[in-house]
């Protein structure tokens, strides 16, 4: 374990910054998200759900993928370089940890995704205890524990001190330069925040049924219609939500060649399946089952019954019609 | 207030003057709100209170083509809407029975949340007063700091062209709702322009604004046209996303009631609203004060040709016919 | 190492006009040769630059060395385009994507029926050659082939020439939805054909077309005494990554991407009827 003042706290990102990118939660126009530090930049960790997940910097929002140009019948194919330069990301909560592992179970799943590969294989995760869990947490229910988050780094916040502990080899790179501490500093902050999760309202969801095995009976459940009714088929859900990972691939007329870019995309929106002889999907019912049985059903069905959800909350407090998932696990779950 | 309201939807609809009614509906926490249709059956389950944030009227559209007469409950501000919706015929107001209901502002929890209270549990109301309870204790909040934007800038809490009124209201306003817009005027061009790139380019091109807007009521919206080149989700150039919400504030232009709902809903806390007031300060100064929605039927100034009406571009701006 | 879903180049050497709304394309690496090997009823994305990219079923047969084709109807952005283009334009192609019909396990020895409708034949047109280059490795080979009327009916010269020469060894059934004048086979839906024919259970079916004729295929097929068992098809959805990835062609646990586009009807059958 090592440790470092909060006051010094600034000092230690500065020298971080010197050798490589770092991405943290700042304050930018009122709101609070990971974005690039610098000096002038408001660090703020006592968020604890910035405004979209962490997934950005691995699967960024949008990512240029190969770029054409067009000379008459022939055609100029050139790629993209996929990230090549170290970086850290600084802060990121339990759950937002977690989502990297699911994420990976997609595209780092035969084939490899190149670019998503290289941002991991650059990255370095410092993620941090949280240590006042909110109305809307739920990710105990995901076998995540906020008072022990995975990463390369694991830091605590008591008092005035940031205490912080290598998990791997990147990890103790990034810390070895900082004061020992003693191994159980942070014990007593494990335990007061392992007392707030269990109080949490959704502390324990009844996830029964949500597998494989009930795929069917879960998707012809008549509960869909009335729990998709006030649906406004926008994209708030999924793209606040640390785990979902669908994109669209686009062109874009630069002026100076074809763009080729991938951006993120969702399964609420009309378009999403839609071919030249329409969609299979035509409701928005269909669509707001997808998003859902995607992530409690399908998901767990090929990745060893694990959930495609962390439990983070942001749906719960950004959909503007309040419906989430725990609507959705409540009336379809266990205790339907 | 809730309660006289479920008597006298439950009264409607047995006296067959309609046969459901839209309003909303406790989610999983005390303070969300999920617009919902009721029937008799179920009409206790009906909720309205400080939280009842959302305009629910662009429900309406969708149940046009159902048999019956739908009872929606509106606040003095969602009344604006039905009655545009209405003049747009999206709504047909005979199918509709208008029930307004008092306000006296509604709570934005997310201002709470930014206020960097945690983990709330409950919220007592005592006059001007918020008691917040959480998990880390009671915090006290006076009430119209912790209140939806769109309440600070209200229209004023009279139902407009509605059945009938149960409940009342109580003033939200605390200032001229074209301050802001002002203020931006002011500025120069460089920072307004800046302004409005770190405001725009947090927008992660969700389309909740476009979706929950009850003017954005179009049946195949033109950024949904793969053919329209400007159908973008997230786009190359985050520059391209200031143009969706600047073709939006023109789409809606004179149509917009102003009803707040596109900041209300935005996941990125972009003040969208302030995009659809410039336009309405704009029409106001050029064509005399307009309200959208405050009757059934009015022409709005940009439809609307008279022969006095300015030219914009050559008299306004430019400071004379031939300039 | 971004072969998986960065493209690589390719040329149309050869554009034939099939019906008059598909085309068939001939698709060749820049210098010759094929772009990649591929088995049966696999696909491939096919793009132009700013206008878009789609996935088509790989027309020929894996034993054709030189080339690949493409047998496309216009339809919408993206074949539009490919339909006015002209010989030697360059487009870019990825694949070979998906799960192939098992015609080098599943189907050895079995007697084969193919039913196909339209366009419908195109990812079976592949099959049926590979078979046919392969013809001592299968029994018997009935094929069905309908469309609304003659001119509709897909390689109809390379029909008559290779696959109805008795040499070949395959029963060919064509048949249009409506009587016409220069045509004196059989007219019927494709489905009543089937069952008209009176097909015994004994064989292994591979059926594509349109989602309605599939579905009367399907119900003719099991009053003739067929199991789900043993009926194939091949599944169109949106798709845009090809890898399983982009979540676009999702139903239930599978990506018709990547765990498709070959199905066999007792797998779909598990499956949310979501297509």
């Amino acid at each position: 374990m090592k440790k470092l003042s909060l006051n010094a706290l600034n000092r230690f990102f500065g020298e971080i910054a010197e050798k490589q990118t770092l991405i943290a939660p700042i304050e930018r126009a009122g709101q609070v998200d990971f974005g690039v530090w610098s000096e002038s930049e408001t660090v703020r960790l006592d968020v604890l759900k910035t405004v979209k997940s962490a997934k950005g910097a691995f699967f960024p929002q949008v990512e240029d993928m190969v770029r054409f140009h067009m000379q008459g019948k022939n055609i100029e194919i050139n790629p993209s370089e996929v990230m090549n330069e170290d970086f850290v990301i600084f802060g990121v909560r339990a759950c937002d940890a977690r989502s990297f592992d699911l994420l990976d179970r997609v595209f780092l799943s035969d084939p490899v995704d190149p670019f998503y590969a290289a941002r991991r294989a650059h990255g370095t995760v410092v993620t941090l205890a949280c240590n006042e869990p909110e109305e809307t947490c739920f990710c105990s229910n995901f076998g995540i524990d906020a008072a022990e988050p995975a990463g390369d780094v694991s830091a605590w916040i008591v008092g005035e001190e940031l205490y912080l502990r290598a998990n791997t080899e990147k990890g103790e790179t990034l810390i070895k330069d900082l004061e020992d501490a003693a191994e159980d500093a942070a014990e007593e902050t494990k335990k007061a925040i392992r007392a707030v999760t269990e109080q949490l309202p959704f502390a324990s969801l009844n996830l029964e049924g949500f597998d494989g095995e009930h795929l069917m009976e879960k998707f012809n459940d008549p509960a869909w219609a009335e729990l998709s009714r006030a649906c406004l088929g926008c994209g708030t859900c999924t793209f606040v939500c640390p785990t979902c990972q669908c994109y669209d691939v686009r062109d874009f007329d630069s002026g100076n060649g074809i763009q080729r870019y991938r951006c993120w995309d969702s399964c609420m929106f009309s378009d999403f399946t839609l071919m030249a002889h329409g969609t299979n999907r035509p409701t928005q019912v269909e669509r707001f089952r997808q998003r859902f049985m995607h992530k409690l059903v399908y998901f767990p069905s090929n990745n060893d019954g694990l959930y495609s959800c962390v439990g983070c909350g942001r749906c719960l407090s950004k959909c503007p019609q309040g419906l989430n998932i725990v609507k959705v696990i409540k009336a379809l779950g266990g205790d339907k | 207030m809730q309660e006289m309201i479920k008597e006298r939807v439950l009264t409607l609809i047995n006296e067959g003057a309609a046969d459901r009614v839209l309003a909303w509906e406790t989610g999983e926490f005390f303070y969300d709100r999920t617009p919902k249709f009721f029937d008799k059956n179920n009409v206790n389950d009906l909720k309205y209170d400080s939280f009842c944030g959302a305009n629910v009227t662009k429900y309406l559209i969708a149940e046009m083509p159902k048999e019956g007469k739908t009872i929606v409950l509106v606040k003095p501000c969602d009344s604006y809407s039905l009655n545009q919706l209405c003049t747009e015929h999206r709504v047909n107001r005979e199918k509709v029975y208008a029930l307004g209901v008092g306000c006296r502002g509604k709570i934005d929890v997310e201002k709470l949340r930014t206020m960097g209270i945690k983990g709330i549990t409950a919220i007592t109301e005592e006059g001007d007063t918020l008691t917040v309870s959480t998990l880390y204790g009671e915090k006290k909040v006076a009430r119209k700091d912790a209140l939806l934007d769109k309440c600070l800038c209200c229209k004023g809490k009279e139902h407009k062209g509605v059945d009938e009124v149960i409940g009342d209201s109580e003033e939200t306003s605390v200032g001229d709702k074209f301050e802001m817009v002002a203020k931006l005027e002011a500025m120069t061009p460089d920072e307004r322009f800046e302004f409005w790139r770190g405001e725009l380019s947090k927008c992660i091109r969700c389309n909740a604004c476009r979706n929950v807007c009850p003017a954005c009521s179009c049946i195949k919206c033109v950024f949904d046209n793969p053919k329209s080149g400007v159908d973008n989700k997230a786009a190359a150039d985050d520059f391209e996303e200031n143009m969706f919400h600047i073709i939006r504030a023109y789409h809606v232009a004179g149509r917009c009631t102003d009803c707040g709902e596109c900041s209300r809903v935005c996941p990125q806390g972009i003040p969208l609203h302030l995009l659809n007031r410039k336009m309405i300060k704009d029409i106001n100064e050029l064509y005399g004060d307009y309200q959208a929605g405050a009757e059934i039927g009015q022409r709005h100034p940009l439809t609307d040709y008279t022969l006095s009406d300015d030219e914009p571009s050559v008299v306004h701006e430019r400071g004379g016919a031939n300039a | 190492m971004q072969d998986n879903i960065i493209p690589m180049l390719g040329v149309v050497t050869a554009i034939r006009t099939d019906t008059p709304d598909i085309k068939t394309f001939r698709v060749e690496a820049v210098g010759g040769g094929k772009c990649f090997e591929h088995m049966p009823g696999q696909c491939a994305m096919l793009s132009i630059p700013g206008v878009g990219e789609a996935m088509f079923s790989i027309t020929s047969s894996p034993t054709v060395k030189d080339y690949q084709e493409f047998s496309i109807k216009k339809c919408g952005c993206v074949t539009e385009w490919l339909h006015q283009m002209e010989v030697d334009q360059q487009i870019t192609i990825r694949g070979p994507y998906g799960k192939p019909f098992p015609v080098d396990d599943e189907l050895l020895g079995k007697d084969l029926l193919f039913i196909a409708g339209g366009v419908g034949l195109a990812p079976l047109h592949s099959v049926i050659n590979y078979v046919l280059d392969n013809r001592e490795k299968y029994g018997k080979v009935d094929i069905v082939y309908g469309s609304r009327s003659k001119e509709d009916l897909l390689d109809l010269p390379e029909i008559e020439s290779s696959w109805m020469d008795p040499k070949s060894e395959m029963n060919v059934h064509l048949t249009i939805d409506r009587p016409q004048d220069n045509w004196d086979g059989h007219v019927a839906f494709v489905p009543t054909y089937v069952k008209e024919l009176e097909f015994t259970p004994d064989r292994t079916v591979l059926v594509c077309g349109p989602p309605i004729m599939i579905k009367f295929v399907l119900q003719a097929l099991t009053e003739l005494g067929f199991e789900k068992t043993q009926i194939y098809t091949t599944m169109e959805l949106r798709m845009k990554c090809g890898v399983g990835k982009c979540g676009r062609c999702n139903i239930g646990d599978k990506y018709v991407c990547k765990d498709g586009p070959v199905f066999r009807f007792d797998e779909l059958g598990e499956l949310p009827a979501e297509y």
